[in-house]
């Protein structure tokens, strides 16, 4: 139910951003999803990609810190209020959204957002017991 | 285990009185001998022949890096170049550097203050010891390799640099004891992490760091991370080399320093005054067996202190504390006084942080400036921006407390800093341009 994430720290200096997509580029790795979240000093990007070891592993290799986390691609009835009745769900039931951001792809008629939860299981019981669909991992790699 | 168990041992009043006599050998040599030393004692009114007791040393003026600089290159030596043997140099990175010469009882000298060392560092002749001190001018190196081989340990000259060869040494020659700097052994550790090389599984017992300050949070984290015993060693090429004192692997607790070779003094650094035993203040020496360059009452600019507490692994010769900075690597931050090694002290405080940092000190107006920065490792990284920011201001508060001077947290990127083979570049002060 988890899609995998991975996240590497950027300082914010010119460049740095394209370093990134020139490695995965070439290492064949495509990009699925990406956030960029920054402050004055540095940014963390987030990806979510189709083969999460491989661009783990290239980055590292180029000195990179890169991290993994676990996050949740919801799908998101693509009309008026569809995100927000989601969120007033979570919210009732104290779920906390750390993050969340757009994937560019559609899932038929909806929308895909990824969520970074504070309780990811939590989540996930609760969006399932009240009719939203979650997109496993191993098909938003390829969606 | 004891090298020099003779003196190593001696009752205090017996090496005072050894102190003595060779002191005043010493001065008169060199107010024959070196033109710079007869000027400068007759300046301050004082003849050799009017040092009477160790505490007239007091009375002789001091030496200063300035003064060998002015000698540039072999003013200070007190015998003829026939007699000497080898030349080392300091690196002159904060200007001309300083020569010194040995002669062939000098190079014996410092081999045997060596082998003292690494004795006390919790070497035996069975040991393989990976020297990964710089060869060459600089003393490290080739000072650890005659004392390895004075008593009788293996030593693997494989001096500073070409890292992943370095590891692979490691693993294939199993040596059992390592001596380098602290910041490349560091570094050392993680090449081996990144070539998939454990610590756990080489050989090593006891690592011998020094040349540079490093905090009592460096050395856990060295022992941690590489698997063994660190212990400090303390030398610079205008006393001898390494080897001028050393810590003892059982206590670990102050570098014992080798008196009857080299008296010790600690003073004010403003006012010159000497200072007694257990306050700290700029470490002064004075070589009294020395035969081609003898130095009188030299200025070290090391920030450090003396006891002569008996230590528990029997030595009678007084212990110096792990040099907490240079007078010279102080920097003075809105009228602070702040060492690199305290704020290493404060980072390593902290839980994740690495030990990779770096002060870069600025004039903004009239306005002190100081940015600490900081390398993230996986340990303190998140995806989430609060966390690390949390970890900015945590950082931030803690130098605030410590020093009472505010500075600015910087992250950065892995490998930013540079990695130093030889001495860390710790601090970089745009105020001077």
């Amino acid at each position: 139910m988890r899609v995998e994430q991975i996240s590497i720290f950027l300082e914010n200096k010119s460049g740095r951003l394209a370093k990134v997509t020139e490695i995965l580029a070439d290492a064949q790795v495509n990009i699925r999803a990406l956030s960029l979240a920054d402050t004055s000093d540095f940014g963390v990007l987030r990806l979510i990609v189709d083969n999460t070891e491989k661009a783990k592993t290239t980055l590292k290799e180029n000195g990179f810190t890169v991290g993994k986390t676990n996050v949740v691609a919801v799908e998101v009835p693509d009309k008026p209020g569809g995100l927000h009745n989601i969120l007033i769900l979570l919210h009732n039931s104290g779920v906390n959204v750390e993050y969340m951001y757009a994937f560019v792809q559609q899932s038929g008629d909806n929308a895909v957002m990824i969520f970074r939860f504070d309780n990811t299981d939590e989540a996930i019981k609760l969006l399932e017991k009240n009719g939203f669909t979650i997109i496993n991992g191993s098909k938003i790699y390829t969606l | 285990m004891i090298y020099d168990i003779e003196y190593e041992t001696m009752p205090r009043e017996a090496l005072e009185s050894i102190q003595l006599r060779r002191l005043q050998a010493t001065l008169e040599r060199v107010y024959a001998t070196v033109p710079f030393y007869k000027t400068s004692f007759q300046k301050a009114g004082i003849t050799p022949g009017q040092i009477k007791s160790l505490e007239d040393l007091q009375k002789l003026p001091f030496t200063t890096k300035q003064d060998l600089r002015d000698n540039y290159p072999f003013g200070m030596f007190a015998v003829p170049m026939d007699n000497v043997v080898r030349i080392h140099a300091s690196s002159g990175t904060t200007g001309q550097p300083t020569v010194v010469g040995y002669t062939a009882r000098d190079v014996n000298t410092w081999a045997t203050l060596m082998a003292r060392s690494l004795t006390l560092g919790g070497a035996t002749s069975g040991d393989i010891i990976h020297n990964a001190f710089g060869y060459g001018l600089f003393t490290g190196g080739l000072g650890v390799h005659y004392g390895a081989e004075k008593m009788g340990a293996s030593v693997i000259p494989v001096s500073g640099g070409n890292t992943k060869r370095q590891i692979m040494i490691m693993k294939d020659f199993g040596p059992t004891i390592l001596t380098a700097t602290p910041s490349y052994t560091l570094h050392l550790a993680e090449v081996a992490q990144e070539m998939g090389v454990s610590f756990k599984d080489l050989k090593f017992k006891f690592g011998i760091f020094g040349a540079e300050p490093w905090s009592e949070k460096m050395r856990e984290e060295i022992e941690k991370k590489l698997d063994l015993v660190a212990v400090d060693i303390y030398g610079l090429s205008e006393v001898i080399g390494p080897g001028v004192a050393n810590e003892c692997h059982e206590a670990k607790k102050g570098l014992h320093i080798a008196e009857d070779h080299f008296i010790a003094e600690i003073i004010n650094p403003d006012t010159g005054q000497v200072l007694p035993w257990g306050e700290t203040g700029e470490l002064v020496f004075t070589s009294i067996t020395k035969e081609a360059f003898p130095i009188i009452r030299y200025r070290t600019r090391d920030i450090t202190s003396i006891t002569r507490e008996p230590c528990i692994c029997g030595r009678t010769l007084a212990r110096m504390s792990k040099v907490s900075g240079r007078t010279d690597d102080m920097l003075i931050i809105r009228g602070v006084n702040v060492f690199p090694s305290q704020i290493e002290s404060v980072l390593m405080e902290i839980e994740g942080i690495e030990p990779h940092y770096q002060l870069v000190v600025d004039r903004e107006g009239n306005l002190d400036t100081l940015t600490v920065m900081v390398e993230v490792g996986e340990h303190i990284f998140s995806d989430k921006v609060s966390p690390m920011q949390n970890l900015e201001r945590q950082i931030s508060k803690n130098i605030k407390e410590f020093f009472g001077v505010s500075a600015k947290v910087k992250l950065v990127e892995p490998k930013t800093i540079a990695r130093s083979e030889g001495k860390a570049v710790r601090v970089i002060d745009n105020r001077k341009i």
